[in-house]
């Protein structure tokens, strides 16, 4: 039955959440200022936290209402901070869900309990991951592969103790000759020389990868499967497979900044006696000012961001298919935030900039969402060629 | 519990009227456009498909059936992706009805529900919208001064749908601080009822005006006697219901857009192939699904009797923002052809914009 209402335990739980992102926000605007230094593993008033967060639900397993919550959590973890979240509620970086997805049952006990960053673009490469360059050769004799290259934007990239990363192991196979693979830090050839500088989420520590002669066990190859399918994109889309949960997480991480905007900005319009009225209808915004008009339709292009996001979290939480309504998502969200956060700023006026709020912060914070995952670009080619019934050879 | 899984009879409910859409309203939909009629074997048709007499509970004469604004989210998108008017015309009756049956006394529904159970087209009329620039919904400019028991109506209506063939009309008017609705007879003292109206879009869909020159009705007229009617909840479900109708237009114009440019060759291929042309495409994709989401909130919220009104407002207003430019751009897609009326295109353009200024056309 198609209901849109939170039970009760469900609002309880998300209060909370809100209640640790008031305290992980006194940090925000420390940590932005200051991005050279590591948020702490524990913050201080961590023993305040909620301790029972459910696990993160198994794809597939009828599990609507936990992916539901979990992306209204990730939301109201956001809506507190980008950055200063609770480390111990990580589930894990972008590399464990692609462990989770792919991985063989030896591979997830062996890195399972790691933080695992996921390491695919590359000084050259970006929105198209079919041009990666990093290169994985398997020396017979040692069964290892042997991996050379250069990883940027490594989300998580200092703190993970482990990362999935994309190689080749046949460059004229093209797209089907990549390949994830599992590489431990410390592995010697494995360096990480620095963390980038960044418009926003500057307190997130996004690395560069090297990898020089970096020699890693055969069955360190995620889901060991060696063979590079011929015609075909069937291997790629086994890699591409991890997005599903991926986009709409990220959209829902947008969406948590953009909501603080719109909450700030509520009160904000409350305080100085603007009035927001509903009830005014076409014909009724005469009633409205400027600024309620803008705010309303802002939070209405939230909501429906929002519940456009939490659809296809529970088409996966049905274990039913929903690679077109993650790019769906994604794109909405991307766009939407930036469009919130922007318009929030515009309505307040120039207190919208000041680095005494952290109104700029969620504008910069946000802007990501658009970027990173999948630009909107490369979401609307995915939804256009889903659309027209087109391969990717189609549409370019 | 959040939940985006129709139940199967909604799934049954939408496959059948997508069918009913695609087979009795969109070939007709042209010819409807252009005569600004509707056949009446549409209607007889409409009416033995039973959408108003099977939600009205038994004792009224109905098939008692629950009625579920969800549903009828659903069943509006399928119609209006066939046509908005064809769909308007059909759901008009349950404007009336469902009014009644929210909001009307025992005696208010036991003397009106019974007409719409019959065995052809009958219909009363919803009376909301003024003939005035910046007219609002919530605040109308009709009055009802109470004298004695009765009330003295006082004020002028536009765009009420079917005015022409209501046996009755619900009235919005200012009574005091209050908005209260009357339940009208087409034949009172002083009701003028005025000619069909010529309008930008949905000609299909008959609207007239309505003039009341000191029309004098009793007590018996007052929509839920002392207690009066929650004038909100009828403009919020008009609202999501509006927003349905838009959706169903936007839906329309994408699902024709996709095959048209994949057939038109310019510069050697498809212009599907154009990323200007694929991209604004797939914007209509997102916004479909954007919008259809916010449909369903605000008719959740109807359904289980929450506050709805910002989850309407919400609906409205994105459908009336996104569809304008989906049926925009869809007229760009197509060109010189969007300007032509062969397309359905620049109807659907003509339609968006009427749908996205109404108020008190449609109810779930």
């Amino acid at each position: 039955m198609i209901d849109f209402r939170l039970t009760e335990t469900d609002k309880a739980h998300l209060g909370r959440t809100r209640a640790e992102g008031v305290i992980c926000r006194q940090y925000a605007r420390e940590f932005d200022e200051n991005e050279s230094e590591m948020i702490p593993d524990v913050l201080p008033e961590a023993d305040q936290f909620f301790k029972d967060y459910p696990e993160l639900p198994e794809v597939g397993d009828d599990d609507t209402q936990g992916v539901v919550m979990m992306l209204l959590q990730c939301m109201g973890q956001n809506w507190g901070d980008y950055s200063v979240r609770l480390r111990r509620s990580m589930r894990g970086g972008l590399g464990n869900a692609a462990l989770a997805a792919a991985g063989t049952e030896e591979q997830k006990a062996k890195f399972g309990e790691m933080l695992l960053s996921m390491a695919i673009t590359e000084p050259g490469c970006g929105s198209d991951p079919s041009r990666v360059s990093t290169t994985a050769v398997l020396d017979e004799d040692t069964n290892e592969w042997i991996i050379n290259g250069e990883k940027i934007f490594v989300t998580t990239g200092i703190r993970a103790t482990g990362v999935v990363m994309w190689a080749t192991i046949d460059k004229a196979a093209g797209r089907a000759g990549i390949k994830s693979f599992l590489v431990e830090k410390g592995t010697p050839g494995f360096n990480v020389p620095h963390k980038e500088k960044k418009l926003g989420i500057r307190a997130d520590d996004t690395a560069a990868y090297v990898f020089t002669d970096c020699r890693i066990p055969r069955e360190n190859l995620l889901g060991l499967d060696e063979s590079i399918p011929k015609a075909s994109s069937g291997g790629f889309r086994g890699v591409m497979k991890t997005f599903n949960m991926t986009r709409p997480l990220t959209a829902a991480m947008g969406l948590g900044i953009a909501e603080a905007a719109i909450d700030f900005t509520r009160d904000e319009l409350e305080e100085a006696g603007i009035t927001i009225d509903y009830t005014a209808g076409p014909g009724g915004l005469g009633r409205l000012s400027a600024a309620a008009e803008k705010f309303m339709r802002l939070e209405a292009l939230f909501d429906a961001s929002k519940l456009t996001t939490l659809q296809c979290g529970w088409l996966a939480g049905k274990g039913l298919p929903n690679n077109l309504e993650s790019s769906i998502c994604k794109a909405h969200a991307g766009s939407a935030v930036r469009q919130i956060t922007q318009g929030c700023i515009e309505i307040l006026g120039s207190v919208g900039i000041s680095r005494e709020l952290l109104l700029e912060k969620w504008m910069r914070d946000s802007r990501i969402t658009d970027i990173y995952e999948g630009t909107g670009e490369i979401q609307r080619l995915i939804i256009a060629r889903g659309l027209l019934d087109y391969t990717r050879h189609d549409l370019k | 519990m959040i939940s985006f899984g129709m139940t199967e009879d909604q799934e049954l409910v939408g496959d059948a009227m997508r069918e009913f859409a695609a087979e009795a309203m969109r070939p007709i939909a042209r010819e409807c456009d252009e005569s600004a009629e509707i056949p009446a074997d549409f209607l007889d048709t409409v009416w033995s498909l039973g959408l108003t007499s099977t939600q009205i509970p038994e004792s009224f004469g109905g098939a008692g059936e629950e009625r579920s604004p969800v549903t009828n989210v659903i069943l509006l998108e399928e119609l209006a992706h066939g046509d908005a008017a064809l769909a308007m015309a059909a759901l008009a009756p349950s404007l009336f009805a469902n009014a009644v049956l929210d909001h009307g006394t025992d005696e208010q529904k036991a003397a009106i529900l019974p007409l719409f159970c019959g065995e052809s087209f009958a219909t009363g009329a919803l009376a909301m919208n003024e003939p005035a620039s910046l007219s609002d919904a919530a605040r109308p400019r009709t009055t009802a001064e109470q004298k004695g028991e009765s009330f003295i109506l006082s004020g002028r209506k536009t765009f009420v749908v079917f005015g022409d063939r209501a046996s009755h009309f619900l009235v919005t008017a200012q009574l005091g601080d209050d908005v209260a609705v009357f339940i009208v007879p087409r034949d009172a003292a002083g009701l003028t009822v005025g000619d069909v109206e010529r309008k930008m879009g949905l000609h299909a869909l008959t609207t007239t005006g309505l003039e009341l020159e000191r029309v004098e009705v009793g007590p018996e007229a007052l929509l839920g006697g002392a207690e009066g009617a929650d004038v909100q909840q009828i403009i919020d479900s008009s609202r999501a219901g509006l927003s349905a109708v838009m959706l169903g237009v936007s839906r329309a114009v994408l699902e024709y857009c996709v095959p048209y440019t994949k057939d038109r060759v310019a510069f050697d291929e498809p212009i599907s192939k154009k990323q200007s042309i694929a991209f604004r495409l797939a914007e209509m994709q997102i916004e479909v699904q954007a919008l259809r989401q916010l449909v369903w909130q605000a008719a959740s919220f109807l359904e289980h009797g929450e506050d709805a009104t910002k989850a309407a407002w919400q609906a409205r207003s994105y459908a009336a923002e996104k569809s304008m430019w989906i049926a925009d751009n869809g007229v760009q897609v197509l060109g010189g052809h969007g300007f032509i009326r062969e397309h359905p295109v620049e109807m659907w353009f003509r339609n968006a914009r009427t749908l996205g200024v109404l108020e008190g056309m449609v109810a779930l």
